[in-house]
């Protein structure tokens, strides 16, 4: 018999239409969750784009949404929606193994405050999203648990570190998720999986309950189907909170009644630095067609210089190192994760960290504690603190002529699974567009712009000043509406 | 060379961190690599530039404040026990420390 069986639909959820839908009774809380377990169930063996899931606690909290629904009560703004939280980011009992094998057991006693606030909001949290080993990576190869397959194009990686979370969103297997940015691990992956990919602020989001990588740059921002979508997660999680002494109390303004507004007349920068050799031809194009699109909507563009753009990676992988040595020396067996024996204290540290680190977090380590060992710290360490401060300049100059900058995401589209994985420093060089603004602490968004060849999506990003959330935010919604996506 | 097979012996030694032989050779030609790409960075004069030793400006620094010191409850010691490789509650076992 060769009946052929219809495939299934794959609905496109946004928050709106869940809360639709919901207050329609089209659909209960429950029911939504468990159609995208069922999804998951079908798609994630193939993608590994989840980690963990967490079943009971997506049943309760969809329960309770459905007493709301119920009662006719008023909705909170993410009554119902699934959302899924990249592994780095505690989830009081569900694992949570930063794509570690060095924490590969490990059962937060507590939830991070994102995901306190996500779900104080009404989320339902389906699960835990793959990530290179403590978010360190930009293909997701790095993690212990195999590597996320690109949903958009199977045989290529779907970008790092945060891939899984992007990979859930562009599936279809989230409606949300929340992923972290240290140099570019939202907004890469964001690109590489035709998504909207936000970082806010340094200080914008909460990082209780973050697992540290490097703390001067690590934030927390959202992946969703649309830029509305991105704004609303945003507005959820961002905001002070008492428990990091790094959020600030500079206050959250309303992000989705910013969109919407006109753009006419908005001043964009366009650094000539950003446009260098290395990038993909076909990157270039779309990037160029997609800052046509402003033009045509009246923004208008301004030829800017960024003069330390070149010295960024090479400042981030000080910075980024030394500060991830630090933060990695917690790891030692003592009080969770994993132990290796051995005959003396000492002896069981160096054997349950060589044992429970993967490649890259090792390298990462002793380079980092070289750049900070004695009779090198003032050659790396302070002259890359040094160079951070030029860089973070360039952005501040240029904000002082323009509202808003316009680069590429990534140089280059997702590219093969493998293609990079025994050569450090061309993986690294995949952050050049994103490094920048995660060492200046500014907001930054990657936006879709056209796919290569109707086929493999690029990203185009858009840097505001710190705390220009809302400016950002503007702006790739109206590039959004403008058709920006099918440049 | 930038870094030698000692450097990176010292360097896992200050980590705590056992390599393998392999491991050693390999990481120490990656870095290498690594390094001679960051010698880029001596291209600029940085003799007048300050470090950037903080990410918020001062303004919002003195946003980002800490909260007030108080006495909270956090009953976890049980929960947080009860992951540790080796507990005895209430505390965690290590190997011995000291030879008598």
């Amino acid at each position: 018999m060769r009946t052929k069986q219809k495939e299934p639909v794959t609905a496109t959820w946004t928050i709106d239409g869940v809360k639709e839908a919901l207050a329609a009774k089209k659909i209960s809380a429950r029911e939504l969750a468990g159609d995208f377990y069922k999804r998951i169930e079908a798609k994630n063996p193939e993608l590994n784009a989840y980690l963990a899931l967490s079943p009971e606690r997506a049943r309760k909290q969809a329960d309770k949404i459905d007493v709301l629904v119920a009662g006719g009560k008023p909705l909170p703004p993410l009554a119902g929606v699934p959302v899924a939280i990249k592994d780095v980011i505690s989830t009081r009992g569900t694992k949570t193994t930063c794509g570690s094998k060095i924490l590969e057991n490990y059962v937060p006693p507590y939830d991070a405050t994102a995901v306190e606030r996500l779900e104080a909001a009404g989320a339902v949290i389906l699960g835990k999203t793959n990530c290179d080993e403590f978010a360190m990576g930009s293909s997701n190869e790095n993690s212990a648990y195999g590597p996320v397959k690109n949903p958009v194009a199977p045989d290529r990686v779907p970008g790092g570190s945060s891939g899984g979370s992007a990979a859930v969103v562009a599936a279809g297997l989230a409606v949300a998720s929340l992923g972290t940015d240290t140099g570019g691990s939202i907004r890469q992956p964001g690109s590489f999986c035709g998504i909207p990919a936000m970082m806010g602020s340094y200080g914008r989001v909460s990082r209780y309950g973050l697992i540290a990588f490097a703390s001067s740059l690590d934030r927390i921002g959202p992946f969703a189907s649309n830029v509305k979508d991105v704004a609303t997660v945003l507005q959820v999680i961002a905001g002070r909170d008492p428990r990091d002494s790094t959020s600030t109390t500079a206050p959250v303004p309303d992000y989705r009644a910013e969109l919407g507004k006109p753009v006419k007349g908005i001043r964009l920068g366009i650094p000539k630095d950003y446009f260098g050799e290395g990038m993909d031809a076909g990157v270039q194009r779309k990037i160029e067609a997609g800052i046509e699109v402003f033009k045509k909507m009246g923004c208008e563009l301004v030829d800017i210089r960024m003069p330390h753009t070149d010295y960024a990676i090479a400042t981030y992988y000080i910075i980024a190192t030394a500060e991830a040595s630090s933060n990695l020396a917690r790891y030692d067996g003592v009080r969770y994760g994993l132990r290796v024996d051995g005959d003396s204290l000492l002896s069981m540290y160096r054997k349950t960290r060589g044992a429970g680190f993967g490649a890259e977090v090792k390298r990462r380590i002793v380079l980092g504690t070289y750049v900070l060992s004695a009779g090198y710290y003032d050659a790396y360490y302070l002259k890359g603190q040094k160079v951070r401060s030029l860089i973070a300049q360039d952005f501040h100059e240029a904000f002082t002529k323009v509202d808003a900058i316009l680069t590429p995401t990534s140089p280059v589209p997702a590219f093969k699974l493998g293609e990079r994985t025994d050569d450090p420093l061309q993986m690294y060089l995949a952050d050049i567009y994103t490094v920048t603004g995660s060492l200046a602490g500014v907001p930054g968004i990657s936006v879709p712009c056209g796919r290569i060849d109707g086929k493999l999506p690029v990203g185009l990003q858009i840097f505001g000043p710190a705390f220009g959330e809302g400016r950002v935010l503007q702006l790739a919604h109206a590039f959004e509406q403008a058709g920006g996506a099918s440049v | 060379m930038k870094i030698s097979r000692e450097d990176v012996l010292r360097v896992a030694e200050l980590a705590y961190l056992d390599l393998s032989e392999n491991e050693l050779e390999t990481y120490r030609a990656q870095i290498d690599e690594i390094l001679e790409y960051i010698g880029k960075l001596n291209e600029l004069d940085t003799a007048k530039v300050e470090p950037m030793a903080q990410v918020l400006t001062t303004d919002q620094q003195a946003d980002a404040t800490l909260r007030e010191d108080l006495v909270v409850l956090c009953a976890v010691a049980e929960d947080v026990l009860k992951h540790a490789p080796d507990p005895e509650p209430p505390y965690f076992r290590v190997p011995k420390v000291i030879e008598r």
